[in-house]
């Protein structure tokens, strides 16, 4: 029955196909992920202190570098003492994925060490509060001057040079810039976020309208549309799945300025609790976060692309991911 | 094989001299005077039309052929208003034309129906355009839906339907607008073989229906000569009737004429006009087998 070969260019897999190698996609690094973990010998470069023995600086569970625990173990033997004992173990950067996976729920539940801090959910919530107003007001403006840039040759003029020149000016370095005009609490996060997304929002738009079949707007207009009709009843409907499409892959841009962002004055949300905890060094929290971020945003991806189904009936009949 | 004498393509039996009588009586539809078209390039200008008259009477079928780059497609959108002429006149009813309108349907070699738009609200489009109710426009469109026989398919979208199905769709949202005249640049080039006669006896059935007058872009001979009352064969560098040819075959047409004296006759001559015979023998090869395409028994 499989005779089609995996590797035909161009041609789609068949939908058991597609779910093994998703799974895989993610099992994959977890493998690794798990090997490095749980295998000793495969990495390890540290020694866990489980005795300290006659090691005067030794404590139980300090963590040192191999070299250093057998160095001190001769010197020891040498002087005849008692010798410390140990387990090899990785970094504390490092934490095995059992670690993390109890880090998702017990980040979820321990209470925020001081009253003023936030429960993980809260800081949560609120970094996604920032990318919602960053987006919503990047887009309320950009989709528009997008869609008039790339259907009037005259608006792109005057738009898109600019533009071009601005995107290449990294979003971050307006942060001091914008603590000074606005603040340091949400204002200048959300306007980094703007910022990331505008410039380069208004180019793909236009692009994409650009990209829509000259063939509609003539058809259109042997119909007798007339041109605020062409640009409503055409180009708009015209280019709404492709500008969805477009959307979502900004969407996920913009939450790659989250953190940069968030830096910014008053440090805030989910990286203010992952600097927080890698300041007490639980990094299995730290990792757990950073995978909430992901989850997150593929999820926000996954419900998009389905409601995009859903919005646009015409595009299901058609062979379009 | 045995060779047939084929009857001058000038001839023609009294009733057809008859039909062609009735067809210059009727008002002219579209005037074409004296139609320049020059694009300039960065390799300098190049004549796409040069010096087209003609006249297109009331609910004739015009046919426009001529080989590939000779000004076909540029003709027809300087009718439609798409482009614009260098010099010269497009009259509709006598009225000079400038610019796209909904007196003029077209309907293009590519499909451009709208895909976001259901096969009915495609024909509505026009009419909702005009400012027409919406509850007035979906009811003529169904109408128009019927008479290309997709009344199956009103709620299908575009991506949904065959290419011939697309074309039907096509020529019923231009239809709907009632055109003058309906202008369609090689609406059939991108089809098989069978799905493209199916769609040229429709297209007839729609036009003897209704009162229509139809300019047909066509490279196709057999297509020409089966649909058209008049061809207006184009010459190439640059595109300059080369002659107008009153179609002797008798009406109503049916594919069984394709290999009739007359049919084989006016198809020799244009044969001749398209691809002139040279001095090159190579030419002269090709010409054979064109002269034994589909149909033909007719030994070159
Ligand atoms: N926008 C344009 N700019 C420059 N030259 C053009 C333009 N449009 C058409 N031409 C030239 O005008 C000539 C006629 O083109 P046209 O598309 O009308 O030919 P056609 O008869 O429709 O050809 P085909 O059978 O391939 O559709 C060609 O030589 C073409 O290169
Ligand atoms: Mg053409």
């Amino acid at each position: 029955m499989t005779s089609t070969p995996w590797f035909a260019p161009r041609v789609a897999l068949s939908t058991k196909r597609t779910r093994v190698l998703t799974i895989v996609s993610f099992l994959l690094p977890l493998l690794i992920w798990s090997a490095v973990s749980y295998v000793p010998f495969l990495w390890h470069p540290k020694v866990v202190v489980v005795d300290p023995g006659d090691v005067s600086y030794f404590k139980v569970d300090m963590l040192v570098d191999r070299e250093v625990f057998k160095n001190e173990s001769l010197k020891v033997e040498e002087a005849g003492k008692t010798l410390p004992t140990g387990k090899r173990a990785n970094p504390i950067y490092l934490p095995a994925p059992h670690e993390v996976a109890k880090a998702f729920v017990t980040s979820f539940t321990t209470e925020p060490q001081r009253r003023s801090e936030q429960w993980l959910h809260e800081s949560l919530w609120h970094s996604i509060t920032i990318i919602f107003w960053g987006f919503t007001l990047s887009s309320l403006i950009g989709v528009p001057i997008g869609v008039l840039c790339g259907t009037y040759a005259a608006v792109s003029r005057i738009h898109e040079p600019f533009i071009e020149f601005f995107r290449y000016l990294p979003a971050p370095a307006f942060g001091a810039l914008a603590v000074a005009i606005l603040g340091i609490y949400d204002g200048p996060k959300i306007a980094i976020i703007f910022i990331g997304t505008f410039f380069q929002q208004v180019l793909i738009v236009s692009n994409t309208t650009r990209k829509l079949d000259i063939s509609l707007l003539e058809a259109a207009l042997t119909l007798g549309a007339k041109r605020m009709q062409l640009l409503f009843k055409v180009v708009i409907p015209g280019i709404l799945p492709d500008l969805f499409r477009d959307l979502r892959i900004l969407l996920g841009w913009a939450w790659t300025y989250l953190i940069v962002a968030e830096l910014i004055g008053t440090s805030s949300g989910i990286t203010w609790f992952i600097t927080q905890q890698a300041r007490y060094k639980n990094f299995d929290n730290v990792f757990a976060a950073i995978m909430m971020i992901g989850i997150i945003g593929l999820l926000s991806d996954i419900i998009l692309a389905k409601l995009g189904k859903y919005i646009f009936p015409w595009e299901r009949s058609a062979n379009k991911a | 094989m045995t060779r047939i004498e084929l009857p001058s393509y000038l001839e023609q039996s009294d009733e057809v001299k008859a039909r062609f009588d009735d067809i210059k009586q009727r008002e002219v539809i579209l005037e074409l005077k004296d139609l320049h078209k020059v694009f300039s390039t960065a390799k300098g200008d190049v004549t796409a039309l040069k010096n087209i008259n003609f006249k297109a009477h009331r609910r004739e079928f015009v046919c426009v052929i001529g080989a590939s780059g000779c000004g076909k497609s540029t003709l027809i959108r300087i009718l439609a208003g798409l482009e614009s002429a260098s010099a010269g006149e497009v009259l509709l009813d006598g009225k000079p034309v400038s610019g796209p309108g909904p007196d003029r349907g077209m309907v293009f070699q590519g499909y451009t129906l709208f895909p976001w738009l259901t096969v009915k609200k495609n024909v509505m489009f026009g009419l909702r355009s005009q400012g027409m109710s919406t509850f007035t426009a979906e009811s003529e469109a169904l109408q128009w839906i019927d008479l290309v026989g997709l009344d199956k398919f009103a709620d299908s979208y575009p991506d949904q339907l065959s290419g011939g199905m697309k074309q039907r769709v096509a020529i019923a949202r231009a239809l709907a607008n009632k055109p003058r005249i309906l202008l369609m640049d090689e609406p059939y080039g991108a089809l098989d073989a069978q799905t493209r006669s199916k769609m040229q006896s429709y297209l007839l059935q729609i036009w003897h229906n209704i009162d229509i007058t139809v300019l047909f872009i066509t490279h196709d001979l057999d297509e020409a000569i089966y649909l058209a009352d008049r061809i207006l064969v184009l010459k190439s560098h640059p595109g300059e009737v080369e002659e107008i040819i009153e179609v002797p075959v008798p009406r109503p047409r049916d594919p069984d004429q394709f290999i009739s004296p007359e049919f084989l006759a006016t198809r020799k001559r244009i044969d001749e006009l398209i691809h002139p015979p040279s001095d090159d023998g190579e030419d002269d090869k090709l010409n054979m087998i064109r002269l034994t395409r589909v149909g033909d028994e007719v030994e070159p």
